[in-house]
């Protein structure tokens, strides 16, 4: 009995919320290594592309709830997320056509773009602000738990109760469709393989009958439809508030240079690294010890390892060691 | 030379014009950040003290005006640089703020000392503040912490709370409540299982509440604010299944809480300064006339305002520095009791050279340093309400 406790108590506060923020992590990071890969630039406005997807969904799940359109016990926000994701993708395609289409026909260096980007980032910041307010927006409707902590102890007997909450499902569920397919495309189509050649060698690609501008906007499409999932399921999850997606670049951006910068693949296990790491190292394992520890081994204190103010510190200290230790990441980066 | 000595003058004049005669009081509350939702109301109560004088017309030098400024409730360079700009170019002769205990100070170190102003806080609560030197400027109708952390004590051992986790948000604030209920619980024969601290203004309280359920207790006291990260706090705790009665002390009353998270808060306690003196009820009155709800200290900034302009009456001057002396003296004993609403008359009196003991909205009466002893009121949410059930 003691073992499943345990367990539970482990799925409860480590694996179930770990899957969920690495999934975001991991579907923020993909967005970023295939702009890197295939644009040859990090793009530092990645996490405000994914704030503006959040606030399309916000906005139209707004308009259909007033409207009466919903499809409970689904989250209405996902509902609407094919128009949120449109109104992203119109939007990178916008700042692509005024922005970074200029540099992009200079051939200019990816310190530039990654300069422009981040002026992208702090305008795609005002504008959001600028539309939507700086405040804290809950856009949750429909039911809120698949499986509430009470039920589930109702059930078992334990002790210990296990919470999946909608979103959470949600979450996991979504983002490893968005991956299959998104692997499907870039492996087996036609696109996805002329894709892949102009990430490898743009001169060679180019001679061999491909067209750039086609390929470039297949690359914002999913970008933008990476971004606004990605957005849309944090707020989700957690709350919707502006700020907060400027914070959320860096773990991203951890993530994606700890799976190896341009590495698919990479980019989901770097967001699932991050995301796993903040939890097993500012979780306090008090209780673990207590069920899998004879009772006279069990410590006095809490047996954290970092208090959970140093949550964002951790990835900055993963980013650091792989720097130093593997500067190509997890995977070896830059291929797509 | 007569005429350089005449353009000379004119220049002057133009430099300096005439100073207006209005009295300005200036109201520095935090509009915007972490307790915005509490800062209309507590403006409105100022200024509704600062009308019922207006229209008394007992006032001695003239009419009052009011200025508002943006304290932020967390960003120290901005509340300084509004209580500044109320300071030289509003020229306002005292303030009535600021809110939240950290701007507070830094307003008071570096802006009030340095040009001897006096300011009276409704809502700073830092046990640190009792001590900090004010050259006796400042004075706070609201209790220290030091006092709520007795009373929060209390309450938890009376309704049978014996362990109890504490999460407080990471400032003065939080740190001043949290140490001082810390040592009052634990002195009564409670026990903190941890004590933790948490950010305002993320998006995911997760983590921190993983941490919390792992200690455990019987409640989980949430010493932050209710628009930020307290709310955020209570959220995960409940969606996790990790706690489910919150003690929730001042920064954490508000309907906008029990609303946000729904009946689920039901059965959680907490504590607010509040009175059930007449004067509070004759406050509510005053404020729905004046087209407003009471709200949480409310009370203590109607009272703060009312003790300013009391104070300048009593000393008769508007001089910081030397009404500062006589803001004690008005609000305590002895003399005639003075509730609001009686604002007027206490001018008449004070005029006719009588002693008087303002009540106030709050019952207050200041000691020590020059701040309220403290009245508080416990509350019980119920039917997604904060609910006052008691007073002590």
């Amino acid at each position: 009995m003691d073992f499943l406790n345990g367990i539970t108590l482990i799925a409860n506060y480590i694996i179930i919320p770990g899957l969920t923020y690495g999934s975001q992590l991991a579907l923020g990071a993909l967005g970023i290594t295939i702009i890197y890969s295939v644009l040859r630039f990090s793009n530092f406005a990645h996490g405000e592309f994914m704030s503006f997807g959040a606030m399309s969904a916000i906005l139209l799940s707004w308009l259909f709830i007033s409207l009466g359109i919903t499809l409970h016990p689904i989250p209405t926000a996902i509902m609407v997320l094919p128009i949120a994701i449109v109104l992203t993708i119109s939007y990178c395609l916008i700042v692509d056509k005024f922005i970074f289409k200029f540099y992009r026909k200079q051939n200019s260096k990816s310190v530039i773009n990654l300069i422009v980007s981040i002026g992208v980032m702090f305008f795609t910041g005002g504008l959001i602000r600028f539309i939507i307010g700086p405040g804290d927006r809950n856009f949750f409707d429909g039911e809120r738990f698949i499986l509430k902590a009470r039920t589930f102890k109702n059930i078992t007997g334990l002790n210990e109760g296990l919470t999946l909450k909608t979103t959470q499902g949600i979450t996991i569920i979504l983002s490893l469709l968005l991956v299959i397919l998104l692997f499907w495309f870039l492996n087996k189509t036609k696109t996805g393989k002329s894709m892949r050649a102009y990430s490898d060698n743009k001169e060679l690609a180019l001679l061999s009958g491909i067209n750039p501008e086609k390929v470039v906007l297949i690359t914002w499409i999913i970008t933008g439809t990476l971004a606004c999932v990605a957005g849309t399921l944090y707020g989700l999850d957690k709350s919707y508030k502006p700020f907060t997606y400027l914070h959320l670049v860096l773990p991203i951006f951890s993530a994606a240079i700890v799976g190896g910068v341009g590495n698919p693949v990479g980019a989901i296990i770097g967001g699932f690294v991050i995301a796993f790491s903040e939890l097993i190292i500012t979780f306090a394992y008090k209780k673990i010890f207590f069920y899998f520890l004879p009772i006279n081994l069990v410590p006095e204190g809490l047996s954290q390892i970092l208090s959970t103010d140093y949550k964002i510190a951790i990835s900055f200290l993963i980013l650091v060691l792989v720097l130093l230790i593997k500067p190509t990441g997890i995977y070896k980066g830059k291929v797509i | 030379m007569k005429k350089t000595l005449i353009s000379f003058m004119l220049s002057v004049s133009l430099i300096f014009p005439a100073i207006a005669d209005n009295v300005k009081i200036g109201i520095i509350l935090g509009f915007t950040g972490p307790i915005e939702s509490l800062a209309p109301v507590m403006a409105k109560s100022a200024e509704m003290a600062i009308d019922e004088v207006n229209k008394s017309g007992n006032f001695t030098h003239g009419k009052i005006d009011s200025v508002r400024g943006d304290s932020t409730c967390v960003d120290a360079a901005a509340a300084q640089a509004a209580a500044e700009r109320l300071i030289t170019a509003e020229k306002v002769n005292a303030i009535m703020g600021a809110d939240c205990s950290g701007v507070t100070t830094a307003v008071l170190k570096n802006v009030a000392m340095p040009n001897g102003i006096v300011m009276i806080s409704p809502s700073a609560t830092s046990p640190a503040l009792s001590t900090e030197p004010d050259n006796g400027l400042f004075f706070r109708t609201a209790p220290s912490d030091a006092r709520q952390g007795e009373v929060i004590a209390d309450l938890l051992m009376e309704k049978g709370f014996k362990t109890a986790a504490l999460s407080h948000t990471n400032n003065d604030y939080g740190k001043g409540l949290a140490a001082s209920i810390q040592k009052n619980f634990t002195s009564k024969g409670g026990k903190i299982t941890i004590t933790a601290s948490h950010e305002d203004g993320k998006a995911d309280y997760s983590a921190e509440v993983a941490a919390l359920a792992q200690a455990g207790g019987d409640i989980l006291i949430v010493a932050g604010y209710l628009d930020q990260g307290g709310k955020g706090i209570i959220q995960a705790s409940l969606d996790a299944d990790a706690f489910n009665k919150f003690f929730l002390p001042d920064g954490m009353i508000g309907d906008s809480l029990p609303k946000a998270i729904g009946p689920d808060l039901n059965g959680s306690i907490g504590s607010v300064p509040g009175t059930d003196s007449p004067g509070a009820a004759k406050y509510s009155e005053l404020a729905k006339a004046a087209g407003f709800e009471s709200g949480p200290y409310g009370p203590e900034s109607y009272d703060a305002a009312a003790l300013i302009m009391l104070a300048m009456e009593k000393s008769k001057s508007t001089k910081s520095n030397v009404f500062k002396a006589s803001v004690m003296d008005v609000a305590n004993a002895p003399g005639e009791k003075i509730f609001p609403g009686e604002l007027g008359k206490a001018l008449k009196l004070i005029k006719a050279g009588k002693e008087i003991d303002y009540v106030g909205a709050t019952a207050l009466e200041l000691v020590g340093a020059g701040e309220s002893s403290g009245s508080f009121a416990e509350i019980l949410i119920n039917n997604q309400k904060t609910n006052k059930v008691g007073y002590r």
